[in-house]
């Protein structure tokens, strides 16, 4: 269930940073995500329509066009993967198919136990030590096939699945 | 000051390689051999060099290391710094350090831009300041009229930095003309040309310089408000800008009345949410106005209709670092570096298979070959040099023979290499290029916002064929067939990112012809990068 109250307190918390009308939406989406894990519940992102007068719609379809933004949950580690160029010919291929084998999904789908979602990503500006990943917030970089499975192994050791 | 100086990069990229930690192991060593007292240690931001390992450089000694583990920095505290007895094996070999040492001008590394990355500490407010920090804004408002500020940079010869060069002194004198209630200032901080990590470092490594300039330009043209829309990704430039921002309010360089001037600046983080097509400055602006970000139709263009439709001066991270050492030194000062038709410097980033991956700062006109030989040192494990892509993925894909071209903004016009973001791509003898075009065309496919037309088919159409010539499937006519995509996207999409497609796409099939060719008709890829399969009974016709 969706604290309405709670997300309602955060959004008008939020709209006191605005220097006009309307620019603080993907800031505040962005907070609402992170409060709830990695993803926005519709039943919020109504809220945020409500509180920041804007149309629900209009909130739904920045919500889907930004790819940082899910209104499904994920994984408890999105894994998100430069799949760009830098990457690609410094070894960044060999990284997407050990993540595709060692996960056993494919892009945009979450493992059974819950606890991984492999996205793509386009470049993240950290190419003077690519391939890189992302785990949530954090970076990983100069990776090999080795590497990764090594990141994913001390994942699940960490990870409480649901 | 205690005697000694120990520099630590703390960069995205260097945090990568355990900076943090060995940052963190450093303090607890110097504690552990009673140096505390006669060692400080600065983390900084990036000294421009990736060699696998953080560099760390103490001073006076002007000893610069290489450290891959918390047994290095401990070689390091208990050799050097306790015994006076540098670590031969750990020192980055000097030639490498002509690219970090300011001092060593054997080669053409200028530092406009990068003048305080890697050398001061960026949460620092006061460190900005002594060196010259906030003087060039002091200067604007109290010796210079704002049409001053826009004469001075129009006459620097400034361009844009971002990719597409448009002069900046034409942009705020726009801006500065158009008649409105409210204007503004937006930095483009959305950095997402694949390959590109320069505007990162700068505002990892010096972001008062970025908010220095943003104030300048809003006392230039007459806006009172600013935005600094940040890539949603980019946790540590969001976290030192915002930190840089605070700070200069509480010192009275942004606020109402700066330093008793009467002008009032107000500055702000946006952050962005994963879409590449928000670099492109329209849809930049839809998105900070909470919008999804499509681009708009131009014109009319920003300086006019920008920002809730006011008079809006865009510029990219690099673009205003330059301006307060502008308006410092003057424009003459400024043109005495680059190119007649392109002053200054640029921010390179160097990837690929290169040895030495980084950022190097050298000014307007230098080669592709030197970027990658005497900056990058060579490609990784002595291989032969194949191909470079230029200017980030909307860049073009050359051969060998192009690599002695100098680079500048007219370098794409009179000899197809174009100069974009400066990011420099060098790739291997194992790669292919059938392969490489498939995987730039996916990202614009990627990347396209879908809202016109050419872009989104052209892009997926590409993308299609590529993908049945890497396995195996090429036509005779899909060589034309994609360069005549090519030529419709660019001319009939609607804004930079499907305009600009014909660029990596008809000059990788125009350089490296054979290679494509070779995938069709063939029993295997040539460079044995694609997967060849056996065609599918019914083929479907594209």
């Amino acid at each position: 269930m969706v604290d309405r109250e709670a997300v309602a307190e955060m959004v008008r918390n939020i709209k006191k940073q605005a220097l006009e009308e309307r620019d603080m939406l993907i800031n505040a989406l962005h907070q609402i995500q992170n409060r709830f894990g990695n993803y926005i519940p519709v039943e919020a992102a109504k809220v945020v329509a409500e509180e920041l007068n804007v149309a629900e719609s209009k909130v739904y379809e920045v919500l889907t066009f930004y790819t940082m933004f899910s209104t499904k949950p994920r994984g408890k580690y999105v894994i998100r993967v430069c799949v760009n160029l830098p990457c690609h010919v410094t070894g960044g291929r060999q990284i997407v198919e050990t993540l595709k084998e060692t996960l056993g999904v494919d892009f945009d789908q979450t493992t059974k136990d819950g606890l991984f979602t492999l996205e793509r990503t386009s470049c993240l500006g950290l190419c003077g030590v690519a391939p890189v990943i992302m785990v949530n917030d954090e970076y990983y970089g100069d990776l090999t096939p080795k590497k990764v499975k090594e990141i994913i192994e001390s994942l699940r050791a960490r990870g409480d699945a649901k | 000051m205690k005697p000694i100086l120990v520099l630590v990069s703390v960069d995205s990229n260097s945090v990568l390689l355990g900076a943090k930690q060995f940052a963190n192991y450093l303090r607890e060593a110097l504690e552990k051999y009673n140096l505390k007292d006669s060692v400080d240690v600065l983390e900084t931001g990036s000294m421009g060099v990736y060699t696998q390992g953080v560099v760390m450089a103490v001073f006076p000694d002007d000893v610069y290391y290489s450290v891959r583990s918390v047994a290095d920095v401990e070689k390091i505290v208990s050799e050097h710094l306790l015994k006076g007895r540098p670590v031969l094996s750990l020192e980055i070999p000097r030639e490498r350090l002509k690219l970090v040492v300011e001092k060593e001008k054997v080669t053409e590394e200028v530092r406009i831009v990068l003048r305080n990355v890697g050398v001061i500490d960026p949460r620092s407010i006061d460190q900005y300041i002594a060196r010259d920090g906030y003087f060039a804004l002091h200067k604007a408002l109290f010796e210079m009229k704002p049409e001053q500020v826009i004469q001075t940079i129009k006459e620097s010869g400034l361009r844009g930095r971002g990719g597409a060069g448009f002069p900046t002194g034409l942009k705020w004198e726009f801006t500065a003309k158009a008649q409105a209630d409210q204007k503004y200032v937006v930095c483009n901080a959305d950095e997402g040309e694949p390959g590109t990590f320069k505007d990162r470092l700068i505002m990892e490594g010096d972001p008062h310089s970025v908010i220095e300039a943003m104030i300048i330009c809003g006392y230039a043209v007459g806006a009172t408000k600013g935005y600094i829309y940040i890539r949603g990704e980019y946790y540590g430039s969001v976290e030192n800008i915002q930190k840089a921002i605070k700070d200069a309010y509480e010192y009275g360089f942004l606020g109402k009345n700066i330093l008793g001037s009467g002008f009032s600046f107000d500055l702000t983080v946006r952050l962005g949410a994963g879409a590449y097509v928000c670099g492109e400055e329209t849809a930049l602006l839809e998105s900070i106005e909470g919008k999804s970000g499509r681009p708009r139709l131009k014109p009319p263009y920003p300086p006019t209709n920008g920002l809730f439709g006011k008079p809006t001066v865009i510029n990219n991270v690099e673009t205003f670092a330059n301006v307060p050492q502008i308006i410092l030194n003057g424009a003459n000062w400024f043109k005495q570096f680059g190119t007649k038709g392109s002053p200054g410097t640029k921010v390179f980033s160097l990837v690929g298979n290169v040895v030495r991956r980084g950022i190097v700062e050298v000014p307007m006109g230098v080669t592709v070959r030197e970027l990658i030989y005497k900056f990058g040192g060579g490609l990784v494990g002595g291989k032969q040099l194949y191909m470079v892509q230029t200017g980030g993925t909307a860049g073009t894909f050359i051969g060998l023979d192009k690599i002695d071209v100098p680079l500048h903004y007219e370098s794409f016009r009179d000899h197809g290499v174009s100069i974009g973001s400066g990011v420099i791509l060098a790739m291997d003898e194992d790669v292919c290029p059938v392969d490489v075009a498939l995987n730039t065309m996916e990202f614009f496919e990627h990347e396209s916002c879908g809202k016109c037309t050419p872009c989104r088919e052209g892009t997926r159409l590409a993308v299609e064929i590529l993908r049945r010539m890497s396995k195996g499937q090429g036509k005779k006519e899909d060589i034309d067939t994609l360069k005549q995509i090519a030529i419709i996207t660019q001319e009939a999409s609607l804004c930079g990112l499907g305009q600009s497609i014909n660029v990596p796409l008809i000059s990788i099939l125009d350089n490296f012809r054979d290679e494509f060719l070779a995938h069709i008709g063939a029993t295997g890829c040539p460079r044995g990068v694609c997967k060849f399969e056996k065609p599918a009974k019914v083929k479907a016709k594209v």
